[in-house]
């Protein structure tokens, strides 16, 4: 009975939560030293992404893009590669979902149409990894270096595009011109899901496909032969040597499958926000995903969980940003940078005070007779 | 652009130079970094911070040394966070860099805004605020030949930090080659084991290294805030510190190496600058800048994947044993 611990969640649960407390403490010191009322704004974020239906829509709006790059993040540090290219990939997913638009946007039928944009965006993202993925598996080279280079990469891919290819010849803006209103996906407050009671929101249908997704990754991982394969590389690359898998497939097939998912973001972001293609979709979320993987513990269940809680972040951010004029949404970024900070870079700063607090507390419930 | 014209290629190698500056500043920081074992995907961030800080020090004190000094302890501070977590708590190394650049960016534009009141931005600083260049005589006569235009245009005339860049390659080739400091911060990036066995202090070594890649970082900030540059705007690094990053690749970790990354990667800047809109000699054909803006990060990926070269990273980068 003595030597009987906690379940190993419990540790890491509590651990997460002091990690993202600290952080938030560290945030408002921020803001109090830059004259703001902590109190009053931690009210606007929280009613500003849970306090009616339209600030819900964009919370879910933005959890959508997090679940995407979170689950891409989180599968690819599976197999032990730190894919920070999400960002690249998800611009190469909104570059092919915008050229199949504007291409089928009058030809195809809607429902053969939202197949091709999957299609294309998949692969395109996959292709960004792929090559990463294999300089890695078969070159050495390393995989967050090589990610990082395709990032800039790709956005400067994006802006020859945008700049060069697909801007209209009347627009003065660096967009491409606006897909036909029939290859738009659906809005989920024209679903009417609830009556027709929701405000109207960019929060499409996307969202359950990235639910979709978790789902697929969650069962991917840990109940099929190929997330078993990735988890044991990532576990032990050599000794996979001698379970007969091979490591440079497996790398290979795992950086696509997570570029793939990293890819959808265009799909929320092109095809169901904004309709149209425009230089900054991606706007940090690929880096997002990071934070929300190391706050999620790259499960992808936690990381819908994780997903929202960023999703209301920047929803409520942004209303901060609305209300009180000397802020940003730098806010957002501080508090993201924080969060990754603590709860990643000084992962295991606590973790031995409050594996004994645990173990202390536990002793002595013991000592008392409860439990 | 005319090609053969001396003079405009003269003019294309000075802004190489310039431009060159803040990269080699911050690659040479990330050496040290590197050379003892710390990833440093922290230099964007490091270098946006020493900006600010400099930038916001001389507009407020008017002494634009301090402002120097303050830019390296501005970044040191980074660096000090970055040891903290990476070499006391074990941390993710990337990850740590990562979070540093995210709360660089937001935090400049935080505080530029409370201080400022200008969008982010400090006041544009006159040149009086600024570090000055050096002329170092003034008889050679300025006409088209090429020795005056040679000592024009390359030798004379530089921002100071300039001159320091480069004379902070000869010093680092000869610390790495020379001093008995220096291979002790390659061996605990070669091999930590050893240095260990050895009787030196891996944990000390890297904290060292690593802040002392602050302060270098810390000059390539002040260089484009109050150097090259006019005080401070909002992200006014724009990826300069993943160039950096590019060109310590490029540069094999190793001084002169990362010299001529810098210089390269600066000509390429200086050339996409001048190509804007330039048709590709009368043929109709627009060179699109973006191609040449991506240069710099598709040679590193070559370089990366042994395609150039073999990349001679350092043994134990990154590796918490």
């Amino acid at each position: 009975m003595m030597n009987k611990s906690l379940p190993s969640w419990v540790n890491s649960l509590v651990l997460i939560v002091v990690n993202i407390i600290l952080a938030l403490i560290a945030g408002a010191v921020v803001l109090m030293a830059t004259n703001v009322d902590v109190i009053y704004a931690a009210k606007i974020v929280l009613f500003g992404a849970f306090g009616n239906s339209e600030g819900i829509g964009y919370t879910l709006f933005y959890a959508t893009n997090f679940m995407f790059t979170g689950l891409s993040v989180a599968l690819a540090w599976h197999a032990g590669l730190f894919n920070i290219g999400a960002e690249g990939q998800a611009t190469l997913g909104g570059i092919g979902v915008a050229v199949v638009c504007s291409s089928f946007e009058n030809s195809l039928p809607f429902g053969l149409l939202v197949v091709l944009t999957t299609v294309t965006s998949a692969l395109m993202g996959a292709l960004w990894a792929f090559i990463p993925g294999w300089l890695n598996a078969y070159r050495g080279s390393h995989i967050v270096i090589t990610t990082i280079m395709f990032n800039f990469i790709a956005s400067s891919l994006l802006v020859y595009l945008v700049v060069n290819v697909l801007k209209g010849p009347e627009q003065m803006a660096s967009v491409s011109p606006i897909f036909a209103q029939s290859s738009w996906l659906p809005y989920i407050h024209q679903l009417n899901l609830f009556g027709d009671s929701l405000a109207a929101t960019p929060l499409n249908i996307s969202f359950f496909w990235a639910i979709l997704c978790c789902l697929l990754v969650h069962f991917y991982l840990h109940h099929s032969r190929f997330g078993y394969e990735a988890r044991a590389v990532g576990f032990s690359a050599k000794s996979t040597d001698f379970a007969g898998i091979n490591k440079g497939r497996v790398i290979v097939i795992t950086m696509m499958l997570s570029g793939a998912l990293a890819s959808f973001v265009g799909l929320n972001e092109i095809q169901g926000g904004s309709h149209q293609l425009k230089l900054e979709f991606v706007a940090g979320y690929g880096f997002t995903g990071i934070a929300v993987a190391i706050i999620g513990r790259n499960q992808p269940l936690a990381i819908i969980v994780s997903s929202i809680l960023f999703g209301a972040l920047y929803q409520g951010g942004s209303e901060l940003a609305f209300n009180i004029d000397h802020i940003g949404n730098d806010i957002v970024l501080l508090i993201q940078g924080l969060v990754i900070l603590f709860c990643g870079a000084l992962e295991w700063m606590l973790k031995p005070n409050i594996d004994n607090w645990l173990k202390g507390a536990k002793r002595k419930r013991e000592q008392h007779g409860f439990d | 652009m005319d090609l053969t014209d001396l003079s405009q290629w003269f003019g294309l190698i000075d802004a190489s130079i310039r431009l060159a500056t803040p990269l080699l500043f911050a690659a040479l920081a990330g050496l040290l970094s590197e050379r003892s074992g710390i990833i440093d995907i922290g230099l964007e961030g490091k270098m946006l911070v020493s900006a600010f800080a400099a930038a916001a020090w001389v507009a407020n004190t008017g002494s634009v040394w301090q402002g120097v000094g303050v830019a390296m302890l501005a970044a040191m501070s980074l660096s000090l966070l970055h040891a903290f977590a990476c070499i006391t708590h074990r941390g993710e190394q990337v990850i740590s860099g990562i979070a540093i650049n995210m709360l660089a960016l937001a935090g400049t534009a935080i505080l530029g805004q409370h201080l400022f009141k200008l969008g982010g931005m400090t006041p544009v600083l006159s040149d009086g605020y600024r570090l000055g260049n050096i002329e170092f005589v003034s008889w050679v006569p300025r006409d088209d030949s090429l020795w005056s235009m040679f000592y024009w245009q390359l030798l004379s005339g530089h921002n100071v930090l300039v001159y320091m860049a480069f004379i902070m390659v000869v010093i680092l080739s000869g610390f790495f080659k020379f001093s008995p400091l220096g291979k002790r911060v390659f061996a605990a990036g070669e091999s930590p084991l050893a240095l260990s066995r050895a009787g030196g202090s891996v944990n000390l070594t890297r904290y060292g290294a690593v802040l002392a890649g602050g302060a270098l970082c810390g000059l390539a900030g002040a260089y484009l805030s109050i150097g090259h540059g006019a005080g401070f705007i909002n992200n006014m690094t724009v990826g300069k510190g993943f160039i950096a990053l590019a060109a310590l690749i490029f540069g094999q970790w190793r001084p002169v190496g990362v010299l001529l990354a810098c210089l390269l990667f600066g000509f390429l800047e200086a050339l996409s600058i001048r190509l804007q809109g330039l048709e590709f000699f009368n043929s109709g054909y627009v060179i699109p800048v973006q191609l040449i803006e991506m240069l710099p990060y598709i040679l590193t990926v070559l370089v990366l994947a042994g395609f150039v070269s073999n990349p001679a990273a350092p043994n134990a980068l990154g590796r918490q044993e």
